[in-house]
């Protein structure tokens, strides 16, 4: 076996990274043993089935994940900064910006929503668990595992460079001959495959665990959006399986799929690539939508404008979503009917999105509107959302994509979508859920403090960009001219990118300042809640409900408050839960292993693993744990001591 | 944990219920898996490059047998179900493992046959023709192989505990993949065995 395959040479931002990162590590290691927390971690967090601790453990990772991007953001930005930058070499900046886009959709933004639809959708929905909870370990663990997979490979073999969306023949092993793009096909199938599984879990979880009397029209605006995606991540993550295998029998055992010849085929890669990827854009986007509906109900005291067009709209966009992915090569040579197609496909999601925007205006027109923090994102985020779509009808039409194809022009329309489109969505879901799950909420002032860095900031990274596109300067150029001219847009962008890393931090800080100093809510209701997740006490026992509610209206709990309906008419009686297991942790831990061993063809090691991961399947198959009953006296107990009652 | 008598053993409490519903959202996971896969064959399936065509490299005599096991083993498993129901373990262990013998037949030809066309010259690396060709029938038969292991487990379950809601459960549930696996085949069957033949 080669060792030389697993250093990376020459850049001394690397070796800090792996000084920082052996740093680290060993900071844990030692921190954990010193505060004897080894125990604790395993019992409480490696080994939970409860759905609100997963839910946790995906918002920590995706916020893990947010800084690694957002540090190759800056990192991008800085050597764009000025003509002719010396701060990152070509090879370098390729890796930055592959696993930027790469970890901002699949390791942040999307597991940024399963962690908030894990901890939110059952509570919505009055279950007191998913349908599977053993099987959302095993979800986390996998992604979770996946994208350690991919963090590694900067440090070990070097990272992915032929962009996110690693087009062919330039991720072949003939123009990346590193492991990188091993790395890439491996470590998205293994979280791939948790996202399926969960995909899975929650469309049984909320087609069939339901409380009493909540139908389809009365379910929260969350829960649906929440349906819909989960609906498309069952059917468009079996393709994305599909290409990576495709391209990891490529890459490692010589096929012929995406080659230059012996009859291969590389636009077979952009299409299998993007009937995935366009999907993938609206399973992080339509649970944001569902996000916004519930804060802009909640803070402008109304009902939601237009529910049925609001949920036919997303019907509406999750089938438009599978039919408009040539729209990501309309330049590579298919034809005008074939552009035609996906010209006319593309421009009418702007259709139902239109509904959606429009009935939220409703919503808040003539609304009590109160501007906490997440409303302000929610605010912020209609008229941003709305540029980035209107410059996406301008990318639709075909011929004009010509013009401004692999400009800076899409780079700024896709930044315009996806980040109010889906991280305005999960810090608003954050700040409004957070005392839901931890009993106190966020400083409201420090709060929007940071909101207004991310907000301001946000506009004067990437509207520069738009002018940037239209004048000529191509995405991923790792440096450029004097002559151009793209020099002080190019700064300024620097500048905003500045300012958003410094909102991120009064972010993150505030959550440091909030777990000290915030008072610890009493009333489990912080915000006049409209939904079925606010009639729990905070923090939330393991059993979610006493008792299961009986639904009757659409906002359930806000007509419980304002017409007095019973919510809770049974008895307490003995709740079933399952028992912790640390299968799901140990499996995800061979998975890793399986991955890392294939990236570098080490075949005996990999057998090996696979052989562990079968084991371990049969393990969990023949595991006869049937969990246990909370009986009612303690249910009782700890309700009162939760809703403050003395017992 | 509740059991609802007037339900089948395999649907009998909430929880045996959801697994079939989730099972089924699965196989709804894996039409979409297939689907792709076909759709690159077909994309591939005259892209010869200096390889062997289908027309060259196919024999219908072994694809025959493997059908009829398949096809059988199909059968067999619903045999298998139909004793469970009636709450007769030996006859049902006897059909679940007439099955996977079915099922291990099956993967002993697809074995012998892969072997054969590499034997030929016409490997996974010849052309995208090929590429596809194996990696078409190796997921197919990797489900197989997997059944079979999942299935042997499932029957050393059945042998320790007897038809219990969850034993039950877990064999309905392969009975649902066994059969998926089998409708698969007939594509596979019909639109790269016999219209290669053509």
């Amino acid at each position: 076996m080669d060792l030389d395959k697993f250093k990376v040479h020459g850049e001394p931002l690397i070796y800090g990274a792996m000084v920082s990162i052996a740093l680290a590590t060993i900071g844990i290691l030692v921190g954990l043993t010193y505060f004897k927390k080894w125990g604790y971690l395993w019992r409480e967090w490696l080994t939970t089935v409860d759905h609100k601790k997963i839910g946790v453990m995906y918002i920590l990772a995706a916020l893990l994940m947010l800084f690694r991007g957002g540090v190759d953001a800056m990192m991008m930005r800085l050597q764009t900064a000025a003509p002719e930058m010396k701060f990152l070499d070509a090879q370098h900046y390729n890796e930055v910006f592959t696993t930027h886009g790469l970890i901002m959709i699949l390791f942040m933004a999307m597991p940024f929503i399963i962690g908030l639809m894990n901890v939110i959708i059952p509570l919505q929905i009055g279950a007191r668990d998913v349908a599977f909870p053993r099987l959302n370990a095993v979800s986390f663990w996998l992604f979770f595992m996946g994208a350690m997979l991919l963090n590694i490979s900067f440090v070990i073999g070097g990272s992915p460079d032929a962009g996110w969306s690693a087009y062919f023949p330039l991720a072949s092993l003939e123009f990346s001959p590193t492991v990188g793009n091993n790395y890439y096909s491996l470590a998205l199938q293994i979280s791939g495959i948790g996202t399926l599984i969960t995909g899975v879990n929650f469309i049984v979880t909320i087609l069939k665990m339901r409380a009493p009397g909540m139908t389809l029209m009365k379910m929260p605006m969350f829960t649906w959006s929440v349906l819909i995606t989960n609906v498309i991540i069952v059917f468009a993550f079996p393709v994305l399986t599909v290409a990576l295998a495709l391209m990891m029998f490529d890459r490692l055992f010589g096929s012929q799929f995406f080659t230059m010849a012996n009859g291969g085929m590389d636009m077979l890669w952009a299409n299998l690539f993007w009937v995935w990827g366009h999907p993938e854009v609206y399973i992080v986007i339509l649970p944001a939508f569902g996000i916004y509906s519930e804060i802009i109900a909640t803070f402008s005291k109304k009902n939601l404008y237009g529910y049925t067009s609001m949920v036919f709209s997303m019907v509406i966009i999750s089938l438009l979503s599978f039919l408009v992915w040539a729209h990501h090569f309309y330049t590579m040579g298919q034809g005008v009917m074939v552009n035609s197609f996906f010209s006319i496909t593309t421009m009418a999601i702007a259709v139902p999105t239109g509904v959606k925007i429009f009935n939220w205006l409703f919503t808040l027109r003539k609304g009590r509107i109160t501007f906490t923090t997440p409303m302000l994102y929610t605010l912020a985020f209609i008229p941003i959302f709305t540029i980035g779509g209107v410059t996406g009808v301008m990318l639709a039409m075909a011929s004009a994509d010509y013009q401004y194809h692999n400009t800076m022009f899409l780079v700024a329309h896709f930044h315009y979508v996806l980040i109010p489109g889906a991280v305005f969505a999960v810090i608003a879901g954050f700040h409004y859920w957070f005392p839901k799950v931890f009993g106190f909420r966020l400083n409201e002032r420090l709060g929007k403090h940071a909101f207004w860095w991310i907000i301001i900031s946000f506009n004067v990274t990437f509207f520069p960009l738009f002018f940037l596109g239209l004048m000529g300067m191509t995405r991923r150029m790792y440096t450029y001219s004097e002559e151009s001219g793209f020099g002080p847009l190019n700064m300024l962008s620097f500048a905003g990118a500045v300012g958003l890393a410094i909102g991120f931090v009064i972010l993150v800080y505030n959550i440091y300042w909030s777990t000290r100093y915030m008072p610890r809510d009493t009333t489990s209701d912080p915000w006049d809640g409209r939904t079925l997740e606010w009639a729990t006490p905070s923090p939330i026992p393991a059993y979610n409900f006493a008792i299961v509610p009986n639904v009757k209206t659409r906002d359930a709990f806000w007509a419980a408050k304002q017409d007095n309906v019973p919510l809770f008419e049974d008895k307490i009686t003995k709740i079933h839960l399952p028992n912790n297991t640390g299968k799901p942790f140990i499996l995800g831990v061979i998975f890793f292993f399986l991955g890392f061993f294939l990236v570098f063809s080490m075949w005996i090691p990999a057998i090996v693993a696979g052989v562990g991961v079968i084991i371990m399947l049969a393990a969990m198959s023949f595991d006869r744990d049937h969990g246990f009953y909370v009986p009612a006296e303690e249910v009782i107990a700890t309700e009162k001591k939760l809703r403050g009652e003395t017992v | 944990m509740k059991i609802d008598a007037s339900k089948p053993l395999e649907y009998s409490t909430e929880e045996n219920s959801n697994k079939i519903f989730g099972f089924w959202v699965f196989l709804g996971a894996e039409i979409p898996l297939f689907a792709t896969l076909f759709t690159v064959y077909f994309v591939m399936v005259n892209r010869f490059a200096n390889g062997p065509s289908g027309k060259e490299l196919f024999e219908i005599g072994p694809v025959l047998i493997e059908t009829f096991l398949l096809l059988t083993s199909s059968f067999t498993i619903g045999l298998a179900i139909h004793a469970m129901r009636h709450g007769y373990k030996k006859a049902m262990m006897f059909f679940m493992g007439i099955t996977l013998l079915m099922g291990l037949g099956f993967i002993g030809i697809e074995i012998d046959e892969f072997f054969t066309y590499v034997h030929e010259g016409a490997t996974l690396q010849t052309s995208g023709f090929l590429s596809s060709l194996f990696v078409l029938l190796g997921t197919h038969g990797a489900h197989v192989s997997f059944g079979f292991l999942w299935g042997a487990g499932i029957m050393i379950q059945l042998w320790r505990q007897g038809i219990t809601p969850a034993t039950a459960n877990k064999a309905f549930i392969f009975s649902l993949f066994w059969h998926f696996l089998d409708v698969v085949w007939i594509f596979i069957f019909s639109f790269v065995y016999l219209k290669g033949l053509m």
